[in-house]
């Protein structure tokens, strides 16, 4: 017998007032979503003019275009080349790290319940420091050729983050043993980069330190495709668990009770997360504010579902770094100021602003 | 006699420190069951192993009479739900997206209009529709205990485990929470079973009461026969008088009982359903005649 729907509405037939309040909040989301992606497109046509070379968002566009459709926009070709081999590859290396962070930043906050996490929670970051400092310094590193130092910075990077979850596999994967074994990793790995900068010169010193500011200068089209695989595949998997982490935010008894192993989801979240953000943070250095500011930005907005957090995380942590990005490459042109220094300079007075301003408080604690 | 719940030799405990020890019981549907007991008796315990949240050493937990122990975690979640004790929370979200939780064990990624229609027809069975946009953690501690059972509800099992649902609840909110639950069992037939502090409420509302100390079953039965002076003066070491109020025992605390270097001043004799005990129910034989059905 077919299984009948019945739309739950009041006597006179219509939804009620409540309904219709909770059909408005879940379009507010929708257009939310599509107002974040819009941002990003018309921010990627704006920044692409900002340059010695003089180039109009119109060309910016055509450029963009023609890639794809060759003959169908006349674009002079020396703005094609700047638009399409310098200016564009720097700004999708920028939105594939603030997806990257923003997304790995939500579900680490959920699945650790804690509104302090980051991607870089499990050291990640200072592992990637450490495989740094060991190939500059001392020259050893797993690869060699143009990734001696991201190969290094991606196996340490990963290293660190394993080691947690092995030990939490074994003691038990509580966010408490979690965030404590991450604490004292990194500890242990920046102690042992300060030892590695204590004896190195001065070069070896300026590349150390500059990676850890964080830069997007790194990206070309021969290192994109490379991200863009490890997230077409990992980002996804995530997305798959948007529910569990949407109950785990109530604690592992809660979950428990609705069905969800939270111990399984935590090691996998968590696994998957550092294969992402080890991928990204050996380009880029570490960029530490996106993975923390951009899923409460989020979450301020939409509330608590993951469904719509996850991605809504990853976009506005790229629209805050490519902004940042540019503002630091053009306010004092020609020097460029790193990265990652730029999104805090930036991004912690937006967000300041926002948890003042915002009338959505109750989601967000 | 149908049987829903069932737990046969459940036993339990930390390291070296056993918390629960042999405990057995079976309960009929559409029973209002509470588990009464001093701090520490194991009764909140005893319902998370109900649910597998933690893993008894030992025994069988039955429910129409399938192993819970076999099922995984999504099948435990279709068959019981649990309503916690505490609602702190990391992250706050909306009473709608609480409760909308409660269909994860009957749905994949996408929650289906039907799913929602769910949902506001539980708020409207529970009086809180008004509600449905307040952030959990705006509401008041009656509201979100409703909340909680309403998120429970939504899972549609046959049996409910509350883990003392009316603490730190005012007295016109602990008797609204438990209305809520007595409703549900009467017009739903579903069976509950609640973890309670408070004697007067237990004897107010339970179609039976388990009454425990350190990890065992005393005495089990309906609620004037378990809720005699003997039996709370043993299992609390405190005087009562019970007196009649519309044929539910009423409990008025007189004085502690001082303790016996550090031992408990009782003789170790329990009553059930009308009969002396002279020693605990130790066996799952034992207990059946003395079941809650």
């Amino acid at each position: 017998m077919a299984k009948t729907v019945r739309r739950v509405t009041t006597r006179a037939g219509k939804r009620s007032r409540m309904q219709e309040a909770h059909d408005s909040f879940v379009f507010a989301r929708y257009l939310f979503m599509m107002l974040i992606i819009a941002t990003i497109i018309i921010l990627t046509g704006v920044i692409i003019t900002l340059g010695p070379l003089d180039i109009s968002v119109a060309e910016a566009y055509q450029a963009l275009i023609n890639r794809f459709y060759p003959g169908y926009f006349n674009v002079e070709p020396l703005t094609s080349r700047v638009v399409w081999n310098i200016r564009f590859p720097r700004i999708v290396g920028g939105i594939l790290a603030g997806i990257g962070f923003g997304v790995c930043g939500c579900v680490m906050q959920a699945v650790l319940k804690n509104p302090l996490a980051s991607p870089f929670t499990l050291g990640i970051s200072a592992g990637a420091q450490f495989g740094i400092s060991l190939a500059a310094v001392i020259g050893i590193s797993l690869v060699g050729g143009p990734y001696l130092l991201i190969g290094n910075a991606f196996f340490f990077a990963l290293l660190c983050s394993c080691f947690i979850i092995g030990l939490a596999a074994i003691k038990g994967a509580t966010s408490e043993t979690l965030i404590l074994a991450g604490i004292a990793v990194n500890y242990f790995f920046s102690a042992m980069s300060q030892l590695f900068k204590y004896f190195a010169d001065d070069e070896q010193l300026r590349l150390m330190t500059s990676w850890g500011m964080g830069d997007l200068a790194s990206f070309s089209w021969t290192k994109i495709p490379l991200i863009l695989g490890v997230f077409v595949v990992c980002i996804p998997l995530l997305m798959l668990k948007a529910w569990d982490l949407n109950i785990m935010t109530a604690g592992d008894e809660t979950a428990k009770s609705i069905g969800v192993n939270a111990e399984h989801v935590r090691i996998f979240i968590m696994l998957i997360s550092s294969v992402v953000v080890a991928t990204v943070v050996c380009f880029t250095g570490t960029i530490s504010f996106i993975g923390l500011v951009a899923p409460h930005m989020a979450r301020m907005i939409l509330g608590g579902d993951h469904r719509f957090l996850i991605p809504a995380s990853g976009i506005l942590g790229a629209v805050v770094l490519v902004a940042a990005d540019a503002v630091a490459m053009n306010i004092i042109a020609p020097t460029v100021i790193p990265t990652g220094i730029m999104t805090s300079v930036i991004g912690v007075p937006f967000f300041m602003y926002l948890m003042l301003k915002g009338r959505r408080k109750e989601f967000w604690t | 006699m149908m049987i829903q719940l069932q737990a046969k030799g459940i036993e339990f405990g930390y390291s070296s420190t056993p918390i629960l020890k042999d405990v057995s019981f079976e309960i009929g549907p559409s029973k209002l069951i509470s588990i009464v007991g001093p701090n520490g008796s194991g009764k909140s315990t005893l319902i998370k192993c109900i649910d597998r949240i933690l893993t008894p050493s030992c025994g069988n937990i039955l429910i129409d009479r399938k192993d819970v122990t076999k099922m995984d975690r999504m099948e435990i979640a279709r068959n019981l739900a649990y309503v916690p004790q505490s609602s702190a929370r990391t992250f706050s979200s909306n009473v709608f997206d609480t409760i909308l939780m409660g269909r994860r064990p009957h749905i994949g990624w996408l929650s289906s209009s039907d799913d929602e229609d769910k949902v506001w027809e539980v708020l409207r069975l529970l009086g809180i529709e008004n509600l449905a946009m307040s952030g959990f953690g705006e509401l008041s501690g009656g509201q979100q205990q409703k909340v909680l059972i309403a998120r429970a509800l939504v899972q549609e099992t046959k049996v409910m485990l509350l883990d003392e649902p009316t603490s730190n609840l005012d007295i016109w909110h602990q008797l609204d929470v438990m209305n809520i639950v007595s409703d549900l069992v009467k017009k739903r037939r579903m069976t509950a079973l609640l973890a309670l502090h408070d004697l007067n409420l237990a004897s107010k509302y339970s179609d039976g009461i388990i009454m425990m100390k350190k990890g065992r079953i005393m005495a089990v039965g309906d609620p004037a026969s378990v809720l005699t002076p003997e039996n709370i003066e043993a299992i609390y070491n405190v005087e009562v008088a019970v007196r009649s109020q519309s044929e539910e025992p009423f409990i008025v605390p007189l004085k502690q009982i001082k303790m016996n270097g550090g031992r408990p001043n009782h003789d170790g004799k329990f009553f059930s359903n009308g009969k002396r005990r002279s020693r605990l129910p130790r066996t799952f034989s034992e207990i059946k005649e003395i079941k809650l059905s």
